[in-house]
């Protein structure tokens, strides 16, 4: 027998060419090609009064120069607004190059095409805009006073608001026994991969053929957008990626300014362009995510019940909105984590800022949300003097209860509806992990040593595997080889790895045979994109059912071939055989060249395939008319809503007492995505998750001024945490399968991030006593609050505090 | 984030460094290490008209050892002069220094010399080299001068070094007996630069009572600030020290500004903490050099 490759920790096959160097990401591509400069608004908020590109035409090396005035008509219109929904009052989208009005600092204005980007850079330098300031709004309070706005004929700033209910919250409130009120801040993040963004663009004038690479998660959506642009057939263009230094949300953005443009550039110069985005670019040009304010109200029982939930968030949204109102609808939904919520009233208003656009990075909106439900577990049991585990626990839905359907839209437009999961069961594990029930004899040993320890915990649900839908192609090729494709891109993920063993399971092939490709519009031509950690769930679906048809197809051929009933045969090992005796068997190769009757023999091993070697049934036609010659199978994964995976972080914290610097001593997860196809690549997945979560927790914020100058673009200041600063990780799974698709799997890939800011805000809070309420929170905040909690300890009932709204 | 066109230099040797900085003049810029330098190059934050590289230069890569002092010539590395055993027994602030200075590949690159020239606030080089009454020897195609490490920098990014000049070496003086060091900080991140540090030297007598204490603190002024603590501790045993005084002295000393990694009140606070930790240490060290020798 083959031995099952599904659910074992299959080494990275991607891993050795990447790790020696041999990865071929955008900036690898294109020697020969032109390089984009392009420039940059160094305002937050400005009118363009003119362009001078005087100077700049002296540059050597300099090709071209644009502004929007001498582009095409269809590229003068406003980049898509991608994901259209009835919130929306007034969604705007930025112009490819500037019109007349910049809105945040780094918007593109000028285009430069030189031989290399040295040259570019030099044009830019010498390129005169001539700008008339206008006052910018920064930050979302600044946006909802509405003193000055953003954009023209939007004068309360808001690009979209959206109220969704369960029952009737604001009763439930009056009703309860315990009501507490608060008020919640998360900075600014974002994606940053290591790569940043970067187009290659090819015009073939004699095949009238486009081919874009692109560094993006969205292939298939970058190819249609490029044609629609361009106003070319879609057959005319192909959209190829490379390997992809990471994405993290980010690329799943476009079309980019500079995706519509470098195409474009290409084919008007007959000559190879690319733009590759340098790291300042990409903090001031890519988007963010994160910025919320929140505003909760609870009301619950004696036991910590939550009777009630009233929501209000304040969500920056940036400059435009190019990716609708998918951040907040995911805090509105997600926020619910594993918790039994009856009454819940939860509105989101998104403004517009003089900022760059937000849109989903890693958790989408779901840190935000989990922050928000786990610092008001942990007010309730502060309140009720309980433990915190305690009232999670009272609160958590019980595995009978589910499926559960909240009765809420989630972002796909389709029901809010839990299938599986033992969420019980996952704070039991956790509390075991990380030796919850032995804290209290740490902190006290540590405090005799004059360390300040604190423990934390913070719950989530996480939906994974939206649709619409995803595919995938296998094919046997006659030398054996197992060819498989599927649309959607890779960032990182392992996906090389993880179909392989899901299609050398399925045809008994050794895993080696078996080459994955993704992200190439050539290879494969519908698909959604690698977002949601969705690309398991909904590829691999894909892929395994393409793969059962490749598989009954090689049934079938083989019991004709060798006069045996499918039900008697197996694959394996490389072969169709008879089970229970291995010698009677056809190569699965042999089956793969059976499968396309052929006239000629190109080669020898051809030879039974053609019309006088195989004893055809002369009565049927060699191509039957529910058949294709080929071995190979396409098929598509669609699910009628999305499958939710779960897990739980705890994290132990020493703060020193006197420079308040915090110290991550333990960090425990229990995570539950369903069955694993790789174990080994979901804690790889896990861990980068943590990371980035310490990174929102600890570290990570954009600093904008009032002028809505960005202070801290580049890695010397936006402080991403280094391996020296993420804690080892035990990590522990549950597997509650989806009944949702056939491998019964939920989504992994931004699970990891999700509760970090909450586990950490809780632990430090309970080393320091003080109440932690806006991340992130770095020694200087931990100082702060450990001070003002010196001065207000006297003040009886300071849970109670009143927050504008 | 590419550099606008430059010459480039490679001189073989020190003269022909001297010859091409006078004929340069303001317009070219000395590359040692360029841990600093290239970033300002890609950022454009520096445009000179020419590079003079150090890199090829025969020599000008010697530590020197000797009875009264470690030299440390323009061309050797952080990490070097970190490994090198015979400089911690000599000076060992410097060792203790330099393991807070940025990560191994920095240190592999960076050079001691460029640091201190370089002049970042919070650099610990230049406070090294000035706690102990170290000196620069700079050179110049028609002459040479040294220049106290406490005058040297002027300046956030500015050290007194004219555009012809090489800053051939940076000579750190061996304590007295009797004498202990300790240098503390705190970054955000594993070597980054810090959010403030504070280097300590303290002397004591045959007692064990302290004769002389002085810290240095960086991160939180424009170049560090050198405030003398001798008054404050005189005469105080070793192992009873009391040093609220001197920590008060330290926080008047200081001013830092709010920024985007911390705020001043903060800075001060931790500057605070870390002198009294670093007293403390330098006082055990300290006793311990005297054990020693
Ligand atoms: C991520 C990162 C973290 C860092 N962290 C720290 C830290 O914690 N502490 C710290 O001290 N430093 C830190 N550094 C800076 C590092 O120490 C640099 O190496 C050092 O500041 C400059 O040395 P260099 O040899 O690289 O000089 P270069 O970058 O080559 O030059 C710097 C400047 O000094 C001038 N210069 C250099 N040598 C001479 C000379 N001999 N004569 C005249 N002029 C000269 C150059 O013209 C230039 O203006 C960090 C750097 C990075 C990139």
């Amino acid at each position: 027998m083959t031995t099952k490759l599904f659910g074992t920790p299959v080494a990275r096959s991607e891993d050795p060419r990447l790790l020696r160097g041999e990865g071929r990401y955008l900036d690898d591509l294109g020697h020969d090609a032109y390089h984009v400069g392009i420039v940059r608004s160094p305002h937050a908020h400005a009118r363009i009064l003119g362009i001078d590109v005087t100077a700049a035409l002296e540059v050597p090396g300099l090709i071209a120069i644009h502004t929007f005035d001498d582009l095409p008509e269809r590229l003068r219109e406003p980049l898509p607004l991608l994901i259209p929904h009835p919130s929306i009052r007034d969604g705007r989208t930025q112009y490819v190059l500037a019109r007349d009005e910049v809105n945040y600092l780094g918007e593109a204005v000028a285009m430069v095409i030189a031989e290399d980007r040295y040259a570019a850079e030099d044009a830019l330098e010498l390129i005169d805009v001539d700008y008339e300031p206008l006052p910018p709004v920064v930050g979302p309070e600044a946006a909802r006073a509405a003193e000055r706005t953003v954009h023209a004929g939007i004068d309360d700033n808001v690009g979209a608001r959206y109220e969704q209910t369960i029952g009737d919250a604001a009763a439930a409130i009056a009703d309860a026994p315990n009501v507490l009120e608060f008020r919640l801040d998360i900075e600014r993040s974002a994606s940053m991969p290591m790569e940043g963004r970067g187009t290659l663009a090819r015009w073939d004038a004699d095949e009238s053929m486009l081919r874009v690479h692109s560094s993006t998660q969205a292939p298939t959506s970058v190819r249609a957008a490029v044609a629609a642009y361009l106003e070319l057939p879609l057959q005319q263009v192909e959209c190829v990626t490379p390997d992809i230094g990471g994405g993290f949300g980010v690329k799943i953005v476009h079309p980019w300014p500079e995706e519509i443009l470098v195409p474009w550039a290409a084919r008007e110069l007959g000559h190879p362009v690319k733009f590759v985005e340098d790291r300042r670019e990409h903090f001031i040009s890519a988007t963010h995510e994160r910025a919320q304010v929140q505003f909760l109200k609870v009301g619950f029982d004696d036991d910590g019940r939550i009777l009630g939930l009233d929501v209000e968030l304040l969500h920056d949204h940036g400059a435009y909105m190019p990716y609708g109102v998918i951040v907040p609808i995911i805090t509105s939904t997600q926020l619910l984590g594993p918790y039994r919520i009856e009454q819940y009233r939860v509105v989101f208003d998104s403004v517009y800022t003089n900022t760059v656009p937000v849109t989903p990075y890693r958790g989408a909106g779901r840190p935000q949300g989990c922050f928000a439900m786990e610092r008001t577990m942990d007010r309730i049991a502060r309140h009720l003097g309980k433990d915190r585990t305690d009232v999670r626990r009272v609160n958590m839905l019980e595995p009978e209860e589910l499926p559960y359907d909240y009765g809420l839209i989630f972002q796909d437009g389709r029901p809010y509806r839990y299938d599986s999961g033992d969420f019980p069961a996952s704070l039991a594990k956790l509390k075991e992990l990380v030796d919850w029930d032995g804290f209290e004899a740490r902190r006290e040993a540590a405090a005799a040593e004059g360390r300040l320890l604190g423990i934390g915990m913070a719950a989530y649900v996480e939906g994974t595997g939206v649709g619409p839908y995803e595919g995938g192609h296998v094919l046997v090729e006659p030398n054996g080889t197992v060819q498989v494709a599927t649309g959607l891109s890779t960032q990182g993920q392992g996906h090389e790895t993880a179909f392989a063993q899901i299609v050398a399971d399925e045809l008994g092939v050794p895993f080696a045979s078996v080459r994955v490709v993704t992200g190439d519009t050539r290879r494969f031509r519908y698909a959604v994109g690698t977002f949601a950690s969705r690309a398991a769930v909904m590829s691999g679906n894909a892929i395994h059912l393409a793969a059962v048809k490749v598989k009954d197809k090689a049934l079938k051929i083989a019991s004709e071939a060798l006069e045996v009933d499918v039900e008697d045969l197996e694959l394996a090992e490389g072969q169709v055989r008879v089970k229970g005796s291995p010698e009677t068997a056809i190569d699965l190769n042999v089956v793969a060249t059976m499968s396309n009757p052929l006239r000629y023999a190109f080669d020898e091993s051809a030879r039974i395939a053609t019309q006088f070697a195989t004893p055809a049934s002369l009565d049927r036609p060699p191509v039957g008319d529910d058949d294709e010659p080929g071995l190979e199978g396409t098929d598509y994964y669609s699910p009628v809503s999305s499958t939710f995976a779960n897990g739980m972080h705890a994290v132990e914290v020493a703060i020193d007492p006197q420079t308040s610097d915090v110290t991550i001593e333990r960090y425990a997860v229990v995570h539950d995505c369903g069955t694993l196809i790789n174990p080994r690549i979901v804690e790889g997945q896990v861990l980068g998750g943590v990371a980035q979560g310490v990174g929102g927790a600890l570290y990570e914020r954009m600093a904008y001024d009032a002028n809505g100058q960005l202070n801290n673009a580049s890695f010397m200041d936006f402080l991403i945490p280094y391996s020296t600063e993420v804690p080892h990780v035990d990590i522990d799974h549950l597997e509650t399968p989806s009944p949702l698709n056939p491998l019964g799997i939920k989504g992994a890939g931004e699970a990891g991030v999700i509760p970090g800011s909450a586990a950490i805000a809780s632990a430090i809070e309970d080393a320091i006593g003080a109440r932690v309420d806006a991340m992130p929170i770095g020694p200087a905040q931990v100082h702060a609050l450990r001070c003002a909690s010196d001065e207000r300890s006297a003040i009886p009932g300071r849970d109670r505090v009143e927050v504008p709204r | 984030m590419k550099p606008p066109p430059f010459a480039y230099h490679a001189p073989r040797t020190v003269d022909g460094v001297l010859a091409a900085l006078a004929e340069l003049g303001d317009e070219g810029k000395v590359l040692a290490g360029g841990q600093s330098l290239v970033p300002m190059l890609n950022m454009r934050l520096a445009q000179p008209e020419a590079l003079v590289d150090l890199s090829r230069v025969d020599g000008l890569d010697a530590i020197e050892v000797t009875d009264t002092h470690v030299r440390v010539e323009a061309r050797v590395t952080h990490e070097r002069l970190r490994r090198d055993p015979r400089v911690t027994p000599a000076v060992p602030l410097l060792r203790q220094a330099l393991d807070w200075v940025a990560h191994p590949v920095i240190r592999n690159r960076g050079t001691s010399v460029g640091s201190i020239v370089h002049a970042d606030p919070a650099a610990e080089l230049p406070a090294v080299l000035g706690l102990l009454g170290g000196h620069m020897e700079l050179r110049r195609v028609d002459g040479s001068r040294e220049v106290a490490g406490r005058d040297y920098l002027l300046s956030p990014l500015d050290s007194d070094t004219a555009p012809e000049e090489l800053a051939v070496a940076a000579v750190f003086p061996r304590p007295s007996a009797h004498t202990g060091s300790s240098f503390l900080e705190l970054a955000r991140r594993h070597g980054d630069y810090a959010l403030a540090g504070v280097g300590a030297v303290v002397r004591l007598d045959e007692d064990r009572r302290l004769v002389s204490a002085e810290v240095a603190c960086i991160g939180v002024g424009g170049v560090p600030v050198y405030v003398g603590l001798t008054e404050a501790l005189r005469g105080q045993p070793h192992d009873a020290l009391d040093l609220a005084d001197a920590v008060g002295l330290v926080r008047a000393a200081i001013d830092p500004s709010d920024d985007i990694h911390a705020t001043g009140a903060y800075r001060t606070h931790l500057t605070g903490v870390l002198a009294e930790r670093a007293l403390t240490q330098a006082t055990a060290h300290a006793t311990h050099e005297e054990i020693a020798a």
